[in-house]
């Protein structure tokens, strides 16, 4: 059980990005380990490296230093091929802005992943269907992300992560874009499948409301774990959380 | 298409399977692409058919010249041997032969104006197609995220740009060489409409749209395989 113990781990996680002649360190030294089936949040101000992370830990950049073991496999060490194939089956991901193909419809987008994944087409329309009922859009198969609110978007997205039964999903401020209550529906929605399914969440957010599902929530400041929190710990300090993370947002 | 190479990987066989399927997935996607992006695809397809319609035309004009050039060797020759030809022929091969030098003059600006032609279509071509893969960016790292291929993503913009590529071509090299054909049959008559006016106009169409459809393949090339290549975080990070 003991290898199987951490879906994710980082070490000395470094990012650095060039402005000019100016080099700018989003990542200084992260170290971090993440449990199978567990509802983690990445917290910190915008800037402070909380999507940088998300999306070294995605494979959707590659790290200036230091590596990511996504269960035990070292990252670093996979072709293009291999990393679309971890991508396809391995990691769901939902943004901020949706990112939905625009031009097709929910289901077509859903179904999408299947594709990729060389599902047959009738198997992966009943997947599709499947996904949409599941979070609650059955009857918006045919609806271009055009024609649906920014919650039932979200939902596609969900459903769309979710497409090739993936261990882990990542979710860089899922409900950044989205009113207060229709975020509410989303966490519930996200900790819901994390209950249900077993499967990892890993979110970037500074979104509050992702305190009170989180399993542990780990605060990222300048590039590094600021500290880690157990949610028993932290759920009567969200009143100062705020005050600190206003402070921060001026970056 | 070449298999997947032997993979070391246990997920080997899916992934051979990834590879090959998404042919036709991938055309009905670039299809719908097309069709729902119609307008966008319009402008996209107006510069191709534009550059290649001012190619066909140019080209259309030399072969109205060639024939003009013809005809009047025929009559010299048919002067020659003794033939009466009406006051308005003979008329007509001695203006020729005053404008000798002019003639030449002509062709040689034909045969730039060609030139040209072909690099404002090449231009007009490669500017459309650059467009249109920019504008997708964000498309493209969305399809990356999903576990699409960098092969699928260029196939995805190789499908769409020899479609429009063609369709576009082949339009505008019969507008151009439908323009000018209706200008000489003002100004020659329709006698300059021999074989020899069918032949070279066959041939002409033909080029034009390998030609145009060739060069929309051409100026795919680099945006796509460089918007494929990009890792999905930097392509998912472009605001157009």
């Amino acid at each position: 059980m003991a290898a199987n113990e951490y879906i994710v781990r980082t070490k000395g996680l470094v990012k650095e990005y060039t402005m000019g002649d100016q080099v700018l360190k989003a990542l200084n030294g992260v170290d971090l380990d993440i449990y199978r089936g567990e509802y983690i949040s990445i917290m910190g101000p915008s800037g402070s490296g909380k999507s940088t992370l998300f999306n070294a830990i995605g494979g959707l950049d590659k790290p200036t230093a230091g590596s990511v073991f996504i269960n035990d496999v070292d990252m670093a060490q996979l072709d293009a091929k291999e990393l679309a194939y971890l991508r396809c089956h391995t990691i769901g991901y939902i943004f901020q802005t949706f990112n939905l193909i625009p031009v097709m419809t929910a289901l077509e987008n859903v179904t999408l992943p299947t594709v990729f994944a060389g599902m047959s087409t009738d198997d992966g329309i009943e997947r599709g269907i499947e996904l949409l009922e599941l979070v609650g859009l059955g009857e918006r198969l045919h609806h271009k992300p055009s024609e649906l609110s920014g919650g039932q978007q979200q939902r596609v997205a969900i459903a769309r992560s979710l497409a090739n039964n993936p261990s882990i999903i990542l979710a860089d401020e899922p409900t950044g874009n989205l009113d207060l209550r229709t975020g509410t529906e989303i966490i519930e929605l996200l900790r819901k499948l994390n209950k249900e399914q077993g499967v990892t969440i890993i979110s970037a957010t500074h979104d509050l409301k992702m305190l009170d599902v989180s399993d542990r929530i780990v605060w990222i400041r300048d590039g590094r774990i600021a500290k880690i929190e157990e949610r028993k710990d932290i759920e009567i300090k969200v009143g100062e959380m705020e005050r600190e993370g206003e402070n921060e947002t001026a970056h | 298409m070449s298999v997947a190479s032997a993979n070391s990987s246990p997920a080997g066989g899916d992934k051979r399977r990834q590879m090959q399927l998404p042919f036709s997935k991938a055309v009905e996607i670039s299809l719908k692409s097309v069709r729902i992006r119609f307008a966008r695809s319009l402008i996209t397809a107006a510069g191709i058919f534009l550059g290649i319609a001012f190619y066909s035309s140019v080209q259309t004009s030399a072969v109205f010249s060639d024939i003009q050039a013809d005809i009047i060797r025929v009559k010299r020759e048919q002067l020659a041997a003794g033939a009466k030809l009406t006051p308005d022929e003979i008329r007509m091969i001695s203006a020729a032969d005053a404008n000798k030098a002019e003639e030449n003059n002509a062709k040689t600006r034909l045969q730039w104006l060609s030139i040209m032609g072909l690099i404002v279509c090449t231009v007009g071509i490669t500017n459309a197609m650059l467009m249109s893969v920019t504008e997708r960016y964000k498309e493209i790292g969305t399809m990356k995220c999903l576990g699409a291929l960098d092969s699928f993503v260029v196939k995805l913009f190789f499908i769409e740009s020899c479609l429009l590529g063609f369709i576009a071509s082949v339009a505008g090299c019969v507008l151009g060489w439908l323009l000018i054909s209706l200008v000489n049959l003002i100004s020659l008559g329709p006698a300059a409409f021999g074989v020899m006016f069918w032949q070279r106009s066959l041939l002409l169409i033909a080029t034009s749209a390998a030609l145009g459809t060739f060069l929309t393949f051409i100026a795919t090339i680099a945006p796509a395989v460089r918007a494929a290549k990009m890792p999905p975080a930097a392509a998912l990070r472009v605001e157009i």
